[in-house]
């Protein structure tokens, strides 16, 4: 019989682990992809599932604690604010005239 | 696990700093506006990493805080840059 607490332990480290790997993923996104629209695409979805996760893995730790709701409301606040920023933001580029970046004119980055 | 939690705070941190890069050279505005938003959600799980280590409920409601005014922040940054004005309807 594995104790309660190990059990715990482990699901927090895995999904902090999850989380760290999606934030990494995500600023190697924003670091390296060729134009805006590519970078907002890969940033704020991997910045979405990389905080909801990790947030996750902290409500898990923290138990059945007054804190924990507050871990969950900043949950439900970054999964619905960040796409929304996401969408909010490619929509002023594309409103204002950013044209996507197409492979056969690369100097256009 | 306080040593766990360290490490991924840390690791958070680094990343937060490498995004910097792009709110430093990033050619349009939008890219500047979409890193620093970046930049602030990494920061608020920094913050309720900090918050669990010292045991400071106080820290969460700073991260919520920080979250809200991130996202009020980046979203009438883009309404400004799609319609040049904060006030008034949508044209």
């Amino acid at each position: 019989m594995i104790p309660l607490v190990d059990i715990r332990d482990a699901v927090t480290v895995v999904l902090a682990v999850f989380g760290a790997f999606f934030f990494l993923v995500g600023t190697l996104g924003l670091l390296r992809l060729p134009d805006f629209f590519s970078r907002t695409h890969a940033a704020t979805k991997c910045d979405t599932v990389g905080a909801g996760s990790i947030l996750g893995a902290l409500a898990v730790y923290s138990g059945l604690d007054s804190s924990t709701w507050k871990v969950l409301a900043l949950v439900g606040l970054v999964l619905l604010s960040s796409p929304t920023v996401g969408h909010a933001l490619a929509r002023a580029a594309h409103r204002t005239g950013l044209k996507p970046w197409q492979a056969a004119k690369a100097e256009n980055r | 696990m306080e040593t766990f939690f360290w490490g991924v705070g840390i690791f958070l941190l680094v990343n937060a700093f490498a995004c910097l890069w792009r709110a430093s050279v990033g050619p349009t505005v939008v890219d500047r506006v979409l890193a620093v938003n970046i930049i602030g959600t990494k920061s608020l799980v920094v913050l309720t990493l900090l918050a669990l280590v010292f045991g400071r409920g106080m820290l969460l409601d700073v991260a919520l805080v920080y979250g809200l005014l991130n996202f009020v922040i980046t979203i009438s940054a883009g309404r400004f840059m799609e319609t040049g004005r904060l006030k008034g309807d949508w044209s």
